[in-house]
């Protein structure tokens, strides 16, 4: 059966698939290339093509074919269905209805990507050719639009204008801590000195992270714009783009990047004809969490151990080799050419009271619908994990997100009305943070969850304060013993009181946020910490030490199934008769619940 | 009075004015007003470097608590050094370091000099709420001079400074990450191995008694020792140095950070090289050989001879004949004499120094 869609009317068919680096893993490449022999054998290039693009957004159907001009959207393409997608499109017929996407396996198919549930609230300035251009043709971005507000800045603006006008746009960083993009671009362009720095920051190492990683594949040129204008406005000549090495795909398109603009004349000497040149350098990080810190970044680009240094002197004052530098986030930087381009009013329309625009965000956990999604500000936490993210993936409630990251906060349902804005959030305890958003159910112990991140960065810390070095170790100490039914009384105090005081004492960044999920879940919690100490009980069944196995007789049918695949061999019991599990032999591997077709098994 | 200093900050420390020098940290100010601040990563022969965070302090207008020893003072600022919430924090870092610490100050020889039982004696922190994993290793490094006790580093980072920042050996590093950040040689390599010249400055910046002097060990309890200070022997320079000594013997030496050309260095000759002064070979008298024999002589009887030499000599074949070389160890006005001996008292200008070869 096929449905209207893909009729084209002589138009360019323009194939666009995903070869960002989760859709590349799901075998998104061999999709593009099964595509491409189809059009070349078929003899159709001139009418249609394939565009492998950076990231569409919803990750978790990929790999994603999106068919231009209809619009038409292919989830989870195989090598099959991409076979079978290009002989329809080359015999000009309408869109194959089984291969759309439908929100339940009743529910009706939808044709356009722009009308997935997904997509509803979204609305895409960072990601504007994300999922559209082929990041690695320096054509398919000017097509779009890439350098046009770096030539207005040139040719119509001066310094101050621009920094104006990036302070109207109300563009608050969006690595983290929030700080207003206009100002930290001033503060560098009025410190005294003749060599001065732009570095954006794309060393994102939160877990479940990966915004800077898709901006960075999916649209490098956008970026390298923003330094460019950035480095206009503040009086810099010379950049850097700190990326981890993790991210190999990004690495090489933004060295592809650079090295294009550079031959177009967008970046290097006499940028465009003008007096301005501007050189942009890579730089791989080696994966240590904390380079995401301004100084220990720097540190890291001059070749020195990663560790962060107290501030003041503000990196605008003296920054990387001790000039005035001015470093910002990757999305940040993705915003400033849509800024320049669209004007400051059009940005500071979108969004709410002090905090303007769009954010990315990586939704991830036990959500429908996970991937990258760019929301206006100021939507609440609600219509984010249950707009656009679909709500719960599980048949479980929904019970709490993670905001932020490893330094961001952990909120209830009850607060999922909150806005996402950089205050409201700030007063519940959690962060916007870089953009990092796990969701999670009933059956995560939030005492582990807790634990789960603050393992992170306690690993991560670069262990020259003490509050962090050691501070975070105890507090890891301390949650880890309370998940496995060693708590004690008075364990929820000393906890409390040290995650304040490393909290206030830490010398960065990292240290003085590493308490935030700590400190979230005791706020929001806390009675999940006392039924693990006083009644040694995790409600929901995550803590190994503190919950068995056990079959219930009215449902098991004596499969054997459970037995036969336990590890441990804990299970007793005949064929067609009751089966038992030892508690003492289970190691609590949850394989035998895998195996059970009666659902007889539960954790208790 | 400075009142009139037109350069001077004006502050208000604790309620009080302080003029301080511009440029300067918060805790310069402080120790220079006699406002005692407690520090366990800093020391004044070292840039700035807040790791320790136990100088936090309130600065008006600025966020959170900010270290003492990082903040650069300003006109005007109004600063709190102690306050019952201060303590509190500070309390904490201490509890959190003695969590991670030998306590053995029993048999410790840097009890009784040890920055770490003087923070937690003036805080009151008798033990630790903390318990859990501790860094139990010492370094296993055969060299006769320098003993690295990891179960005792606080991991203040003051070895590695000094080792690059002063001594520019860069023989230690900060090694690993969160709770296992130590300082440590490139691949734990011995001392020899990684390039160190034995100067020592790392044992004289340790805080605690993670780094400490092999030959000073079992020779005395800190308050035992006698101290005096005179200046080093070895060279030209003219170092100023503090022996330490028990019972009549040199235990150990070290250089007192406020006064003298070195202000608190020493190099490895200064620091170690003391052994000789106790050792059975070393003469104590001048010794004249005569009929072929050395013996022991008066002061005035080997001046006498060394007199009579030079003088029978000039009176046989002129003083052109004599030539004067003098020692690297000896002060300027020691080789000023000497030369002025040598041309206005021998009558030659056949004099050298060793340093100039």
């Amino acid at each position: 059966m096929t449905v209207a869609g893909n009729m084209t009317d002589g138009a360019m068919v323009t194939i666009r698939i995903c070869t960002g680096s989760g859709c590349a893993m799901n075998g998104s490449l061999v999709v593009a290339d099964r595509m491409e022999k189809a059009i070349d054998d078929a003899g159709v290039s001139a009418s249609m093509r394939v565009v492998r693009t950076g990231c569409h957004g919803l990750c978790q159907q990929g790999p994603i074919v999106v068919v231009d001009p209809s619009g038409t959207f292919y989830p989870c393409v195989n090598e099959q269905k991409a076979a079978r997608i290009a002989d329809s499109l080359i015999a000009g017929d309408g869109a194959i209805s089984e291969y759309l996407f439908r929100e339940d396996s009743d529910s009706e198919p939808i044709l356009a990507y722009k009308d997935i549930p997904f997509n509803r609230i979204q609305q895409r300035i960072v990601l504007r050719n994300c999922g559209v251009i082929d990041p690695e043709s320096i054509d398919d971005a000017v097509e779009r639009g890439a350098y046009t507000s770096l030539r207005k800045a040139l040719e119509t603006m001066d310094p101050e204008g621009i920094i104006e006008e990036i302070d109207a746009s109300g563009l608050r960083g969006r690595g983290g801590a929030g700080f207003s993009t206009g100002m930290k671009w001033r503060f560098t362009r009025n410190a005294p000195g003749d060599v001065k720095y732009i570095i954006c920051n794309a060393d994102e190492g939160d877990p479940g992270a990966f915004m800077d990683r898709s901006i960075v594949e999916g649209d490098p040129h956008t970026v390298l714009e923003g330094m460019a204008i950035a480095a206009l406005a503040t009086g810099a000549q010379e950049g850097y783009v700190y990326v981890r090495a993790e991210y190999p795909l990004a690495v090489k398109r933004v060295r592809l990047a650079i090295e294009q603009a550079r031959e177009c004349g967008f970046l290097g000497d006499r940028v465009m004809g003008s007096d301005f040149s501007f050189a942009v350098h890579v730089r791989e990080g080696a994966g240590a969490f904390v380079c995401g810190e301004e100084t220990a970044l720097m540190a890291s680009i001059e070749g020195r151990r990663g560790m962060p240094r107290p501030r003041p002197p503000f990196p605008a004052v003296s920054g990387l080799y001790a000039k005035p530098t001015c470093i910002n986030n990757a999305e940040t930087l993705a915003n400033v050419a849509w800024i320049i381009g669209n004007g400051a009013e059009a940005y500071a329309s979108i969004g709410t009271g002090t905090s303007k625009g769009t954010k990315v965000f990586a939704l991830t956990g036990m959500v429908r619908y996970t991937g990258l999604v760019e929301v206006p500000m100021g939507i609440t936490v609600r219509e984010l994990v249950f707009g656009t993210g679909g709500g719960c993936a599980t048949s479980r409630e929904c019970k709490a997100v993670q905001i932020g990251g490893p330094s961001g906060g952990c909120l209830p349902v009850e607060l999922f009305d909150t806005p996402i804005e950089y205050e409201a959030l700030a007063r519940v305890g959690a962060i916007v943070g870089s953009g990092g958003v796990v969701v999670v159910d009933e059956s995560t112990c939030m005492v582990d969850f807790a634990r789960y991140f603050l393992s992170f960065t306690q690993a991560e810390s670069c262990g020259k304060c003490v509050p962090c070095r050691v501070g975070t170790k105890r507090m890891l100490e301390i949650v880890t013993r309370i998940t496995k039914g060693e708590g004690r009384v008075g364990d929820i105090e000393l906890l409390e009181r040290l995650a304040q005081d490393v909290g206030r004492t830490s010398l960065c960044g990292l240290g003085q946020t590493a308490p935030n999920p700590v400190l979230t879940t005791l706020r929001y919690f806390r009675e999940e910490y006392e039924e693990h100490i006083n009644e040694r009980r995790c409600r929901a069944g995550a803590c190994n030490e503190l919950s068995t196995f056990v079959i219930d007789n009215e449902l098991c049918k004596g499969c054997g199934a459970c037995k036969k695949h336990c590890p441990a061999l804990a299970i007793t019991g005949e064929i067609k008769g009751m089966h038992e599990i030892d508690p003492d032999r289970c190691i609590k591997c949850g394989v035998c619940v895998g195996h059970c077709a009666f659902d007889a098994i539960s954790r208790v | 009075m400075n009142d009139t200093n037109p350069i001077a900050v004006q502050l208000t420390i604790d309620g009080e004015p302080i003029q301080a020098a511009p440029g300067g940290t918060v805790l310069d100010a402080c120790r220079a007003a006699g406002i005692h601040v407690p520090t366990l990563c800093h020391d004044p022969r070292l840039e700035p470097y807040g790791a320790c965070r136990l100088c936090v302090v309130e600065v008006e207008g600025m966020r959170g608590y900010p270290a003492a020893c990082t903040t650069r003072v300003a006109d005007g600022m109004v600063i709190t050094t102690e306050n019952e919430v201060l303590r509190g924090l500070r309390r904490t870092v201490v509890e959190l370091l003695l969590s991670d610490h030998k306590l053995d100050c029993l048999t410790c020889d840097n009890a009784g000099a040890c920055a770490l039982q003087d923070v937690a004696y003036e805080l009151g922190v008798s033990e630790s709420p903390f318990e859990g994993e501790r860094h139990r290793a010492a370094a296993l490094d055969e060299n006769p001079l320098i003993d690295r006790d990891y179960d005792k580093c606080i991991s203040c980072g003051r070895c590695v400074r000094i080792c690059e920042e002063v001594q520019g050996c860069s023989v230690y590093s900060s090694t690993f990450r969160g709770f296992d950040m130590l300082p440590d040689t490139p691949f734990s390599a011995s001392l020899l191995d990684a390039g160190c010249e034995f100067c020592g400055q790392c044992v004289s910046t340790c805080p605690v008694g993670a780094l400490s002097n092999r030959g000073q060990r079992f020779t005395g309890r800190v308050w035992e020792l006698q101290s005096t200070e005179t200046t080093c022997g070895y060279c030209g320079v003219g170092c100023t140095v503090t022996f330490a000594h028990k019972d009549g013997v040199i235990t150990g030496a070290s250089a007192p950070l406020d006064r003298g050309v070195n202000r608190g260095n020493l190099c490895a000759k200064g620091r170690y090289g003391h052994g000789f002064v106790a050792h059975p070979d070393r003469l104590t008298t001048p010794l004249l050989r005569r009929d072929g024999k050395l013996e022991p002589a008066s002061w005035d009887e080997a001046i006498a001879a060394v007199a009579e030499g030079i003088r029978g000599v000039v009176e046989e074949k002129g003083p052109d004949a004599i030539v004067g070389l003098a020692s690297a160890k000896c002060t300027n006005e020691e080789n000023y004499a000497f030369q002025k001996m040598i041309r206005a008292g021998v009558g030659t200008n056949n004099v050298d120094h060793c340093a100039r070869l």
